[in-house]
């Protein structure tokens, strides 16, 4: 075996400088690797994850009533909205409304219409989250000064398709991805 | 720090300086950095570093475990499937941490037949192994009450036959079992406060891990030829040692990953290897398991346990039972350990350089793979009775070869200096480079 | 030196030896079979699983559960890779039912999880071949094992079995051969069959095993690579100490 030089000797501190800097990322990828299990066991299992979409029977909804599922462990309201509530949010001009995007995760763009707040616009299906977008409580329903929903906790007015008109919710109550895969089934997630 | 001459921490003026006056942390981290340690260390003497390793190691997946597990009758079984199928990677985290028991006792298994090899225990190192004595009991009181969480048939039925020893005690038995147990018997109360303790003693070992570290720093380490460095000046004290940083840690690092390859090799390709199969099966009161096998790591002091039976002379003449006889010779097969520094009449440390002490450890070596090894075997036919000798063997080695082979034994020539065993050793001429000549030569013994 | 290695070897040995020991279980005749799955590199065979689930459904059911099994996870990759559709189909087509809110019945979605099964008082399935030792190779050498012999203890039926501790068994031999209609066509012999059904219950009991296998062999080699890489500077940076100049 070729006698090696120690570290007080000049004739070849590059290969030297090579393996000790090798090494030393070796153990620098080692440690991340080790420390990546550590983090990603906090993010949701699969458990929560297999909940990250649910399929909703709707048959037995009749129009102007609500029923409340939980999505993601939190509130959706499931609304078949009446003619009168329809044509209430149909006559508001956008321009009055406080919050003038759609909210609607499947047209992040679109103005607020009735239309783009329909999960289906043929039918009268108003699918949102029932989390009041100021701090978060759930508001109550067939409420408030515009007919739709009301926020007990700090008095935000949501109008029947559920649109911040008054209050201090600074956006429209948001629509959850949400199709109908059959009449009956409505899938959320 | 310690009683070996070091070179003075200076730290920069400034920020160093203003910290350094008002909390010596630096001068700490200098004097960990730069410990003189032993240059002749060989490679028995890295379990120490292994350890502070798994310590970590359980400590940190313990807790990432504790987010996702419960405690309850049906709930413990269930969360840790939870765990094991449907948590990111829980299946590593709970393998890891299982395994990583088993390995954390191999480990402590050869660094403490190390320590007792080479004499570490020693004046003037009683303290550091008695509080390494501490740290081993405490290990197995928090491996015992680990082994019950997943609350599987082993773990309750283990759960119920060691807290049952405690009934062997006279007059307190019975209320200190209830006591243990919350109840008339092993349940969900009992679990409750397993997972409490298990959660609590890993950090009492690590508090006393800062201790041992402490009293080994003040001491020093031992080395294979157990002739101390020479701590007389400086200039001595780098003839016999090297700094802990970068030599020792580089091979302490060295030696870790090879330890880790055979728990990695263990924990991903037969994780259940070490466990027993009966802990997958829900724990039922009603059902015993044909065998219960404590983990493989209680077995040597398990075979101890029941070893004593009443039918023994030494039982006719002892004013207690068996049940007590034996729970007495468990702990106290564990307790000799700690009064060893004074059982130990030899006036050298390394078993080296002793003829005759040398086989009488081998012996010791072999009783306890032999007691291991019967203690995962039935009660019946020849093993009680290799259990027997075995046991006997473990008091007979401690309570009367140790003392009288140090009286009758005439120790082997040692090397003078630690310098001059290195030097011999690597074929260093004296005189060359920075030994010293005069060091080098083998001096007889006294 | 030697005696610290010898010890060390020997501890390692002592290890292998009393786990063995209890790990064999005694005077059983366990069948000569081998699985896809094991070894290092070993994977699940797909279609072993898709019609050891078919046996599951239509022969082990009646009797045993299999709680800590979600429906969704035949679907994994690594298990035995239906499609969502697939898997709904077989929750419908099989009819397991779900409590809702409410305590009514309603048809279990794919989140649910096999049910328990108390009634027969057989062991829940999920863990089965986690808690035998060798436990695929056990449950088939117990599906093939019956000898025909049966005798009556006690009010109870007990069959002869050549795999089971005791000899004796109170499972009826629950495969023959020709007990499912295998959907991909193969030829459901006994020993087909047995060798379906224990690879599927392997699976319930470890469906990460594939994951943890190739996450296994992706340590090992890191370090490896580490280990030799630290062995050179290792001895590079005590040259100075041991041959010094």
């Amino acid at each position: 075996m070729a006698h090696t030089h120690g570290t007080g000797d000049g004739n070849e501190p590059h290969r030297r400088d090579v393996l000790f800097l090798a090494t030393g990322a070796m153990g620098a990828v080692g440690v991340a690797a080790t420390v990546w299990p550590l983090i990603d066991q906090m993010n949701p299992s699969a458990t929560e994850r297999a909940l990250s979409s649910i399929d909703v029977d709707v048959s037995a909804i009749e129009v102007g009533q609500q029923v409340t599922v939980t999505f993601l462990k939190s509130p959706v309201f499931i609304r078949r909205l009446t003619d009168e509530e329809k044509a209430a949010a149909e006559e508001t001009p956008i321009a009055d409304l406080k919050d003038q995007n759609a909210q609607n995760a499947l047209h992040p763009d679109d103005s607020a219409t009735l239309k783009h707040r329909l999960v289906d616009p043929e039918r009268d299906f108003l699918v949102m989250s029932g989390v009041c977008t100021h701090l978060g409580c759930v508001p109550v329903g067939e409420a408030g000064d515009f007919g739709g929903w009301f926020c007990p906790c700090h008095g935000s007015h949501y109008d029947t398709a559920g649109r911040i008109r008054k209050g201090p919710a600074p956006t429209n109550l948001p629509i959850p991805v949400a199709r109908f895969l059959d009449e009956n089934t409505l899938k959320l997630g | 720090m310690g009683n070996i001459p070091q070179e003075h921490y200076e730290p920069k003026p400034g920020a160093a300086s203003w910290v350094e006056e008002r909390l010596p942390i630096g001068g700490l981290i200098s004097h960990l950095q730069n410990f003189p340690t032993p240059k002749n260390l060989n490679y028995a003497y890295v379990f120490g570093g292994i350890l502070v390793l798994f310590l970590v190691i359980q400590i940190v997946t313990g807790i990432v475990l504790s987010m996702h597990y419960q405690v309850g009758d049906e709930a413990s079984f269930r969360s840790v499937e939870h765990i094991m199928r449907d948590v990111n990677g829980g299946w590593l985290l709970r393998y890891a941490h299982a395994n990583g028991a088993s390995f954390f006792f191999i480990a402590v298994y050869a660094h403490i037949f190390r320590g007792l090899y080479y004499g570490s225990y020693k004046a003037p190192r009683e303290l550091l192994w008695i509080i390494g004595v501490l740290i081993y009991v405490v290990m197995m009181a928090t491996a015992f009450m680990g082994y019950v969480l997943p609350w599987g048939q082993m773990s309750f039925w283990g759960a119920k036959v060691i807290t049952s020893l405690f009934g062997a005690i006279p007059l307190v038995g019975d209320s200190l079992t209830t006591w243990l147990w919350g109840g008339p018997a092993v349940g969900e109360a009992t679990l409750n406060r397993m997972f409490s303790l298990h959660y609590l003693l890993p950090f009492v070992i690590a508090g006393l891990t800062v201790l041992h570290i402490w009293a080994l720093h003040h001491v020093g380490n031992t080395n294979p030829t157990g002739v101390e460095i020479r701590k007389d000046s400086i200039e001595n004290v780098k003839k016999d040692t090297v700094p802990f940083t970068p030599y020792i840690a580089i091979k302490d690092l060295y030696a870790i990953v090879i330890f880790l390859i055979l728990f990695v090799a263990f924990t991903f390709f037969a994780p259940n290897y070490l466990g027993h199969p009966d802990n997958y099966v829900e724990a039922n009161p009603l059902v015993t398991p044909a065998h219960i096998v404590p983990e493989w790591y209680f077995l040597p002091f398990y075979a101890i346990l029941r070893a004593i039976t009443d039918d023994l002379w030494i039982m006719m003449i002892m004013p207690f039972d068996a049940k007590l006889g034996g729970v007495l010779a468990m702990f106290g097969a564990i307790a000799v350990l700690a009064f060893i520094p004074w059982l130990d009449t030899s006036r050298v440390r390394s078993t080296t350089y002793r003829p005759i002490y040398r086989w009488w450890f081998i012996l010791l070596v072999i009783d306890f793979f032999v007691l291991m090894w019967v203690g995962a075997k039935p009660a019946e036919g020849i093993y009680p009775i290799i259990a027997l000798i075995g046991t006997a063997y473990w008091f007979i080695h401690f309570l009367v070869v140790l003392p009288v082979v140090g009286l009758i034994e005439k120790p082997l020539a040692r090397p003078e200096t630690v310098e001059a065993a290195f030097n011999a050793k690597h074929g260093i001429e004296p005189g060359s480079g920075k030994t010293d000549a005069e060091a080098a030569a083998l001096q007889p013994a006294e | 030196m030697k005696m610290i290695k010898a010890a060390l070897a020997s501890l390692a040995l002592a290890c292998a030896m009393t786990t063995g020991a209890f790990a064999a279980g005694g005077d059983v005749e366990h069948a000569d079979v081998e699985f896809s799955f094991e070894g290092p590199f070993g994977v699940y065979d797909r279609a072993a699983l898709q019609r050891g689930l078919q046996i599951y459904q239509g022969v082990c059911a009646g009797c045993h559960g299999m709680k800590f099994v979600a429906f969704r996870t035949l679907a994994d990759k690594n298990g035995p890779g239906l499609s969502e559709d697939q898997v709904k189909a077989f929750i419908a087509e099989a009819g397991y039912e779900v409590e809702d809110e409410s305590g009514e019945l309603i048809p279990a979605k794919t989140y649910d999880y096999f049910p328990a099964n108390k009634g027969a008082g057989a062991p829940d399935m999920s863990l089965l071949a986690k808690a035998r030792a060798d436990g695929a190779v056990h449950i088939y050498s117990i599906l093939t094992g019956y000898t025909g012999e049966e005798k009556e203890v006690a009010g109870t039926t007990l069959y002869e079995n050549k795999a089971y501790p005791g000899g004796w068994i109170n499972m009826a031999p629950p495969l023959w051969g020709d007990d499912v209609e295998y959907s991909d066509g193969t030829e459901p012999t006994l020993e087909r069959e047995a060798r379906d059904i224990s690879q599927f219950l392997m699976w319930a009991a470890e469906p990460t095993m594939i994951e943890r296998k190739q996450a296994g062999i992706r340590n090992i080699v890191f370090l490896l690579i580490f280990a030799v890489m630290l062995f050179f500077v290792n001895r590079r940076i005590w040259a100075n100490v041991k041959h010094p100049e």
